[in-house]
């Protein structure tokens, strides 16, 4: 129990906060089919991030957290610049965006490889979920000590309070974000503010997308954006009910798969465990090719099955 | 300095120069395949193709690991990085043609499953005996540093290969592109041929994986076609630039990261890319920033020496200080605001010209709307002399009042 207090359970919190989180805003992502900022986003914190300790000389999360933030906004702006400018089309222009940006990141972190710093790609990329160790989590007691309760990983506050913000914004702009999704020429005529409400929201996708960076790495970001969500498509076609599904999925494949990890090698005869981060984006991946095969609603309305 | 040069020379050693020379043709066959795939709207659907790649690498590793004690099998591992791209590919097209999820959340979500599961994969790799792992990062960011020499072979005939067969194919990939109807009606399989393009593509970020890594392995498809949009409308000429950007970004990148040690070569191609789409953006005579911004500043002169000429004729008091600027520079008003000789002479022919415009658009409003103007240009330009007389026959008589 004490094992579980203190190696598990605030990996497991953060997991399942990141996912509910990410699967919320997911959501409207899948329905507006901007699937892939949230992709670009979650490349360009690795810049962001860089350069922000670059400036700063050191690792302290609030400086990384503007940097990413900062470079979220670079990145929107200059795609939305090369598509309106240049007449690029937007999928194009994405790429040719967070390809570079993200290479700058990658250039830069090289460069700096001497300092002997404790940032690199693969950090980036895998996140580090299970060295969130709560030392003093000696035992159910702690949860009630407050000296215990002080030493807890800050990254556990830092992505609660970012999963607090993103449900107020969801539910304060929900008829905005509906209307927005559904139909933005009818949002834009009845004052909903459609192109504020998008930028607010790809704003919310960038600041959740940084909080869970750095704990949980980028690829999980991604894969907690879109799969429960599309998978929650697939099984409804009310919006509040999609929303219950995709927290469902989430929740099911961050515990789920963080056990997995930890505990699937040992029961295979391996004295291992591999990356509770890719279980989990394995185990949401799944959970989608499920919802594809047998989701009541995987059709198109008014297309036949057949293609 | 000097080591870049001798790099860009070719004098490097005959390693780097394979290398430079596989770079530079697989980004030429990067910058072909690519823009058959922009033509198509469908660029990040390379971005799924590459991040679908981990866990077939991740595998075969593990495989070739357990027969001969070492992973790095360059063969073996482009043929399971192929095999698990296929299956990634295969995943996104199904996805997007038969349930309701749009082709973005199916690349999403095939890019981040499968790159979670060859995540996964590499951590048990970290935990077993096998010799030669940090080859395996080398797929993430690109590495040619050091390439084996039968390496750098196989990844420039693989490329040369491509090269040859989408230049074979170009006609049948431009004809599926722009028009998918009518390349039905000549036999052509549509889904066939778009197959072919993606598994081409796909060939392209197996072969260039080893060189920029599989997270920038996309930019080689997507920048060099963009860059080279910025240059012509003609499709052919698009598809022969792009491969021109693409090889001389795998040069410069290349050639950089030979420089000094350890400078990973995927950004350094990326970048180079990225600056020349830089370049192109801003400076295209055609489609370039500054020369859009130049032609909207030409018009809007136009425009305001226009209009100010026919307030000169109809003798109203003008106030906007562009209009008067302009007037003044081509000498038509005086420094208080008094048109000039050659300024009232202007002015009644451009009143004359606008009257000629409002007649013909009154009479002929059908043939108006074909002519695409805004009243600026010249009607003789337009229409024949004759016309333009039997117009003035039926001009009605001057206002009284005006002059």
């Amino acid at each position: 129990m004490s094992d579980f207090m203190m190696f598990s359970l605030v990996p497991l919190t953060v997991a399942v906060i990141i996912g509910m989180t990410c699967a919320l805003l997911g959501n409207f992502l899948v329905l507006r089919r901007q699937s892939l900022i949230g992709d670009a986003i979650s490349h360009v914190a690795l810049p962001g991030i860089v350069v922000s300790f670059l400036l700063t000389g050191m690792l302290s999360s609030a400086a990384m957290m503007l940097g990413a933030g900062v470079s979220a906004l670079i990145t929107v702006a200059m795609i939305e610049l090369i598509r309106r400018l240049g007449r690029v089309e937007i999928s194009a222009a994405m790429g040719v965006t967070f390809t570079s940006l993200f290479a700058v990141g990658v250039l830069l972190l090289e460069w700096h490889q001497a300092g002997g710093v404790h940032l690199d790609v693969e950090h980036a990329l895998y996140g580090n979920l299970e060295s969130l160790i709560w030392f003093d989590g000696t035992g159910p007691a702690a949860l009630f000590d407050p000296v215990a309760l002080a030493d807890l990983p800050p990254q556990l506050a830092r992505v609660a309070w970012v999963g607090l913000l993103v449900v107020i914004f969801v539910a304060v702009f929900r008829r905005h974000l509906v209307l927005g999704s559904f139909d933005p020429d009818f949002a834009a005529s009845v004052r909903a503010h459609p192109v504020l409400v998008d930028l607010l929201l790809v704003t919310m996708v960038a600041v959740a997308a940084i909080a869970a960076f750095e704990a949980v790495g980028s690829i999980i970001v991604i894969a907690m954006f879109i799969c429960p969500a599309a998978a929650a498509r697939l099984m409804t076609d009310r919006l509040v009910a999609q929303i219950a599904w995709s927290q469902l999925f989430a929740v099911i494949s961050a515990v789920l798969g963080y056990l997995l990890a930890g505990h699937g090698p040992g029961w295979l005869g391996f004295d291992a465990s591999v990356s509770a981060a890719g279980t989990i984006a394995t185990l949401a991946g799944l959970i989608l090719l499920l919802a594809c095969l047998w989701g009541p609603r995987r059709h198109r309305t008014g297309v036949t099955a057949s293609p | 300095m000097e080591t870049w040069w001798r790099a860009l020379t070719f004098t490097l050693g005959y390693n780097t120069s394979l290398v430079t020379i596989g770079s530079m043709l697989l980004g030429a066959a990067g910058g072909m395949i690519g823009s058959f795939v922009l033509l198509r709207k469908r660029s990040l659907v390379s971005d799924a193709i590459s991040h679908a790649t981990l866990p077939g690498l991740a595998l075969a590793f593990i495989l070739a690991g357990l027969w001969q004690g070492d992973g790095r099998w360059l063969p073996g591992l482009l043929l399971g990085a192929a095999l698990s791209a296929a299956v990634g590919l295969w995943a996104v097209q199904t996805i997007s043609a038969r349930t309701r999820l749009g082709e973005d959340a199916a690349i999403g979500a095939v890019l981040s499953s499968f790159f979670a599961f060859g995540v996964v994969l590499i951590t048990v790799i970290q935990s077993m005996q096998v010799t030669g792992q940090a080859g395996l990062t080398g797929y993430l960011v690109g590495a040619t540093a050091g390439m084996l020499a039968s390496e750098a072979q196989l990844i420039a005939l693989c490329a040369l290969g491509l090269l040859l067969a989408i230049f074979v194919l170009r006609r049948d990939f431009l004809l599926v592109c722009f028009d998918a109807e009518f390349a039905r009606t000549q036999g052509v399989s549509t889904g066939r041929v778009d197959l072919l393009m993606l598994l081409l593509l796909m060939a392209v970020v197996v072969i260039g994986l080893k060189v920029t890594g599989l997270i920038l392995i996309v930019a080689l498809a997507i920048i060099p076609p963009v860059t080279a949009r910025f240059w012509t409308d003609r499709p052919l000429r698009m598809v022969a630039l792009a491969a021109l950007l693409g090889a001389a970004a795998g040069y410069l990148g290349v050639t950089l990261s030979s420089v000094q040690e350890g400078l990973p070569t995927g950004p350094l191609v990326v970048l180079a890319s990225f600056s020349l789409f830089m370049a192109s953006f801003l400076f295209s005579p055609w489609r370039g920033v500054l020369a859009t911004l130049l032609a909207y500043q030409r018009f809007r002169r136009r425009v305001h020496l226009r209009q100010g000429l026919l307030a000169l004729a109809r003798e109203e008091p003008i106030f906007d200080n562009l209009t008067l600027k302009l007037l003044r520079r081509q000498g038509y008003i005086r420094r208080d605001g008094v048109a000039t000789l050659p300024g009232q002479a202007a002015a009644r022919d451009a009143e004359h010209e606008e009257r000629l415009w409002s007649l013909y658009r009154e009479r002929h409003p059908d043939d108006a709307l074909q002519q695409e103007h805004s009243g600026l240009t010249p009607i003789a330009r337009v229409l024949s002399p004759d016309a333009i007389m039997a117009l003035e026959a039926q001009l009605p008589p001057r206002p009284e009042g005006g002059r």
